[in-house]
């Protein structure tokens, strides 16, 4: 009747809580996670199409794209779409929220209002539910990250570009993303982004840092790190089209004089996009969670009331 | 890495016992070659491995409680369980020392590390639980202790500037201990368990089971669980609080079968064929602590450390001091005051 694993003669000494990690594995496993990513950024940059390619999703089946006269009189919608992605076991609960119309209007100024109220108002659900009685079943919608996309075709951020990040860099992660990146070569995408980095700074714009990599970590992975850090911001090319290149089907833009690759390292930054954010994908809830919605927290306390 | 038992469960979630070197999921910088379908790979599970290296990194809190009579080998146990000198055994009360005239509560902590993991371990004793004359609502002070721990914990948890991680002190598990009489729980046992089991997790252990054949283990067992169960008493694993089938069926089994464990507590190790073993030395033989024919201990301790210990923590954070947070917040008063807080905010915030 005795179970054969206690067979193996054990190591003196061993009690065994180095398995707490597996069981904690084992319990994230069942609960699988939850992400919300918004993306924000005027018309036509591509976010969608980026959307999808990231997480082989066709998260917008039906796009009924509004011509110039529809735009003229648009506010900044909100719109979230859900989907549960799962893979190897792992499930992922991926809410994107999508803000249509921003950046639209002729007058802009007050296209963020709608967004910020939006996050102000998933801390303020979250603060609320965490303050009940029944928080078994706390849904977070936080927003965990902001994919801020800056058009390739300007010489770097636009007045509206740096009034909305400072407006949101206290709320939520804003990862900048240069969209479009098939309409830059090389050397204009480093002019660019070494433009942007330098007017975020000058203007004291607080974007997602990557944490350094621990010391611990192998080589590989600090390397990684490193080149993720380097490359900030983003050159991205978005595709929701197979294409016929080099004997295999890659997701690519066809062009007369040549294929775009999606997911080739060397013509844009897709993948390391993608890297980016499943490898921090703990750490960005982390930080809204510690830091954006703990700074909500205190500030609402402090005022009390309504 | 040590070597230890094989998991029995099989699970592609939870792989061996053997803390050995993972292998390291890489989320791939270069396109990933042939996919059968076409559609790729995200790296999804990726996060899982994110989350253990943090676990890992950043530790745990285990708070382990002890309940029982004096003499049933408490201290012994629970340095058995957690091979190291974490508990200090009273030899009795000598004449100097006094019996204390209430329950003490002591609680010591210590840090261990086992294959990296760090566990900063608090074992809670509670001299003087039974040995009065009258030991009349002796659990009160600890009942007590567990309480005021969920407060300092709720204290913290509603400050307007909070720490990141909340230090828990908390009790997660309380080990009850039952003395091998042969016959039937005592009076004592259904009072203390009554009334705890509402606010912690007992896990009730038959003490000093040395004492027992296996015949009278087996009909003992029988009788404290019917016991336990005609007096309403639900002990960890609680039914109410499995999560899905698998759980429910891992958990009946324990509970219907392995539960409570009897065991023998030993720090002194013998040569039993060619092998050092903890164990107790009598002229009839040797008694092997981590023997599953001589006793239970190993079932004990797999079950606290080796599978079911975040989930005792879980139990505790979610269910029990939930319980706690709710009543408080019914209470007339409400939460404890926040800092830098007036009170005629209290209401509206919460």
């Amino acid at each position: 009747q005795q179970p054969a694993q206690f067979t193996n003669p054990e190591t003196p000494g061993y009690v065994g809580f180095a398995n707490l990690p597996n069981q904690v594995h084992r319990k994230s496993v069942k609960k699988g996670f939850e992400f919300t990513l918004m993306v924000v950024g005027e018309s036509g940059l591509g976010k969608s199409t980026l959307i999808n390619s990231l997480f082989l999703t066709d998260l917008y089946p039906e796009r009924i794209i509004p011509g110039a006269a529809e735009k003229i009189e648009r506010t900044v919608q909100i719109e979230a779409s859900t989907v549960e992605i799962e893979e190897r076991g792992v499930k992922l609960r991926l809410t994107v929220v999508d803000t249509p119309g921003y950046g639209d209007a002729i007058n802009c100024r007050d296209c963020f209002k709608t967004i910020i109220s939006y996050i102000d108002e998933q801390f303020e659900r979250y603060l609320h539910d965490e303050s009940g009685l029944n928080r078994r079943h706390i849904i977070d919608n936080r927003v965990h990250c902001c994919f801020y996309f800056i058009s390739p075709f300007g010489h770097g951020l636009k007045p509206l570009d740096v009034e909305f990040m400072k407006a949101i860099h206290n709320k939520v992660n804003i990862v900048p993303v240069i969209a479009k990146a098939d309409t830059l070569s090389l050397r204009e995408r480093e002019r660019l982004k070494k433009r942007i980095l330098d007017e975020i700074e000058e203007h004291g714009i607080k974007i997602y840092h990557l944490p350094d990599a621990e010391s611990d970590e192998d080589e590989d992975f600090k390397e990684q790190t490193r080149l993720l850090k380097a490359s900030i911001p983003f050159c991205v090319v978005g595709s929701n089209q197979l294409i016929e290149a080099k004997g295999k089907k890659v997701r690519g833009r066809l062009y007369p004089w040549g294929v775009v690759e999606v997911e080739n390292p060397e013509h844009n930054d897709f993948l390391k996009l993608r890297t980016m954010l499943i490898t921090h994908m703990q750490d960005l809830q982390e930080v809204t969670q510690d830091l954006h919605y703990e700074n909500f927290r205190s500030e609402r306390l402090k005022r009390g009331g309504r | 890495p040590c070597a230890g038992p094989v998991e029995s469960k099989n699970e592609a979630a939870m792989s061996e016992l053997v803390p050995e070197p993972r292998q390291k999921p890489v989320v791939p910088m270069k396109p990933m070659g042939i996919n059968a379908n076409l559609l790729g790979y995200i790296g999804i599970d990726t996060i899982i491995e994110q989350m253990r290296k943090k676990t890992m990194k950043t530790g745990f809190d285990f708070n382990i409680m002890v309940v029982g009579q004096s003499g049933l080998g408490k201290s012994t146990l629970v340095n058995t369980l957690f091979k190291s000198q974490v508990s200090r055994k009273s030899s009795g009360w000598n004449r100097e020392e006094k019996i204390p005239k209430t329950v003490e509560i002591k609680a010591i902590g210590h840090v261990i590390e086992e294959g990296g993991v760090k566990m900063k371990l608090t074992v809670i004793d509670t001299p003087g639980f039974g040995d009065q004359i009258n030991n009349e609502n002796c659990w009160e002070p600890i009942e007590k202790y567990i309480n005021e721990q969920y407060e300092k914990f709720l204290k913290e948890e509603v400050n307007i500037a909070r720490k990141k991680r909340i230090p828990d002190t908390r009790v997660h598990c309380c080990l009850y201990f039952i003395s091998p009489t042969g016959h039937s729980l005592r009076p004592l046992d259904l009072e203390f368990m009554k009334h705890l089991s509402k606010v912690v997790n007992i896990i009730p252990v038959i003490a000093k089971a040395d004492t027992m054949t296996l015949e009278e283990k087996i009909e003992f067992k029988q009788r404290v669980r019917k016991e336990l169960e005609v007096n309403g008493i639900e002990f960890y694993p609680q039914k109410e609080f499995d999560e899905d089938l698998e759980d429910k069926t891992e958990n009946d089994k324990i509970r219907q079968e392995s539960m409570p464990f009897a065991v023998v507590g030993s720090d002194k190790e013998y040569q039993v064929n060619g092998k050092r073993v903890l164990g107790r030395k009598t002229p009839w033989g040797i008694i092997e602590v981590e023997n599953l024919t001589h006793c239970e201990f190993a079932l004990l301790r797999d079950f606290v450390i080796r599978t079911h210990l975040q989930d005792l923590k879980e139990v505790t954070h979610n269910i029990h001091y939930e319980t706690y947070r709710a009543k408080r917040l019914n209470d007339n008063g409400g939460l404890p005051p926040m800092t830098a807080e007036t009170e005629e905010n209290h209401e509206s915030n919460l």
